[in-house]
């Protein structure tokens, strides 16, 4: 299972807990992680990447293992450590705003 | 005994005022969706526990939010605001071409007859309806591609479309706003459009009384008298008696014209209340002084409402959808503050007092009257 990590805000409205599970066949990539966070919850279509482009929205970034990973080709293969289920995707809110 | 039930959008939530008849106790509900701006809800008139509410964030974007108890629970529903085709360009603030672009929703509005129907006005502005409560979104693209779309650019806040008004007398007949290109008419549901702006004079714009450009803050329209619309503009009140087809300014002894908010009494088509604003350079009241100003002739006569309402050092907006009247015997007013207070006065007015003091700024005001 891949581990995946929202911002809080994205977490109520999925209504899950610190962590989302995502089953994602190989080879593991952002695009099929979101793909398959969305099948599962719906509501966050739209929240993460647009509709319609697929760009990630441009206040969110994906970090994993130490690494800013938000400029990488979303077909690009993720860590093996996030692959495996060691470490998580972190999907995270810029720190900005009032 | 009836209830009334008052739908609080703001900058950090939703937040929902229930009382009875009297209006004078008031339980708070809320804050719904908690840290996300709430720009607009509405309850469905054919099913009241049914309200939509549009929820947005900077850093998600939009989430489209429904209600089936009256707002003690909600689910997300759709959120896909896709522009019917390619949506080609508007004028930006520096008169170049800029391309349409999907920001939030402004306004929803449910149908008069179909508890699965709603209406959604978006910034960049375009107008969507889903018939599946709000699953899925269509673009009613005659608006945006009737011919003057190109000519459009938005006002400071954006350019919304934060006016929708259906007219339960002919299903078929719309109105709509959008700051800053004016009013607009269909008679056919939704299919065409027409520019209604003649009569209105905008000084800021090259040619003051241009088809399209106008920057129309906000419409009223009383249910029984569905050809005449009040209008408050950037600056100027304007009245038209022929669904549109011609405005005549009826700011008449108003301290200044600019505002927000305008609407009509429940029971009274003639009653109109306004908030006057001092200018769109201060957005405060003049003086310090929180008014409601009231007509009873349609227009250009004018008096100020003043009791409950802060009387000195008061710098608060009252924005264009934060304002409405419940139909109530004696009709009740509300209003909301970017202070974060929600007014109501439960005699069409004449007293004021405040709900709640302290909320995040309200973005949007609308009430129910509940049996």
């Amino acid at each position: 299972m891949i581990r995946v990590v929202m911002p809080y805000h994205l977490r109520n409205l999925a209504r899950v807990g610190d962590e989302a599970l995502v089953d994602v066949a190989e080879p593991v990539t952002v695009r099929r992680v979101l793909d398959a966070l969305e099948a599962r919850y719906p509501m966050l279509e739209g929240t993460i990447r647009d509709h319609v482009t697929h760009q990630r929205r441009p206040f969110l970034r994906f970090f994993a293992c130490e690494e800013d990973l938000s400029h990488e080709s979303p077909d690009a293969a993720l860590p093996a450590a996030v692959a495996s289920g060691k470490e998580p995707l972190l999907i995270i809110g810029a720190i900005a705003g009032g | 005994m009836s209830k009334v039930r008052v739908l609080a959008g703001t900058r950090k939530g939703a937040f929902i005022l229930t009382s009875d008849g009297k209006r004078k106790n008031w339980e708070v509900s809320g804050p719904h969706f908690a840290g996300w701006e709430i720009y607009h809800l509405k309850g469905s008139p054919v099913n009241p526990d049914r309200l939509y509410a549009s929820q947005c964030s900077g850093w998600f974007g939009q989430v489209i939010q429904r209600s089936e108890d009256g707002g003690q629970s909600w689910a997300p529903v759709g959120n896909k605001f896709a522009y019917d085709g390619v949506p080609g360009t508007h004028q930006w603030y520096d008169g170049t071409a800029h391309p349409w672009e999907f920001k939030r929703v402004w306004h929803l509005e449910p149908s008069l007859t179909d508890s699965e129907t709603v209406y959604a006005g978006i910034e960049d502005a375009a107008l969507f309806r889903s018939a599946d409560g709000g699953g899925t979104w269509e673009e009613l693209s005659g608006l945006r591609e009737h011919g003057t779309g190109p000519k459009w650019q938005p006002g400071a806040g954006g350019m919304c479309l934060h006016t929708i008004i259906l007219d339960r007398a002919d299903p078929g007949r719309m109105y709509i706003a959008i700051s800053a290109a004016g009013a607009f008419r269909s008679d056919d549901g939704g299919k065409s459009w027409k520019p209604i702006n003649k009569g209105l004079v905008s000084n800021f714009m090259p040619d003051p009384t241009a088809e399209v450009g106008h920057c129309v803050h906000h419409i009223a329209m009383h249910p029984a008298r569905p050809g005449v619309l009040f209008m408050q503009k950037h600056w100027d009140v304007m009245r038209s008696d022929d669904a549109g087809e011609n405005w005549n300014e009826v700011s008449g002894n108003l301290p200044t014209d600019f505002g927000f908010v305008i609407d009509v009494h429940a029971h009274e088509p003639e009653t109109l209340y306004v908030v006057p604003i001092k200018s769109d350079s201060e957005h405060f009241p003049p003086d310090g002084k929180l008014r409601v100003y009231r007509s009873r002739t349609g227009g250009n006569e004018w008096e100020p409402l003043t009791r409950g309402l802060p009387q000195s050092n008061c710098y608060v907006n009252v924005l264009r959808d934060a304002m409405a009247v419940d139909s109530l015997d004696e009709c009740g007013v509300y209003f909301g503050t970017t202070g974060g207070q929600v007014y109501a006065s439960a005699d069409g007015g004449d007293n004021w007092a405040p709900i709640v003091r302290d909320l995040p700024a309200v973005l949007s005001v609308e009430v129910q009257t509940l049996a």
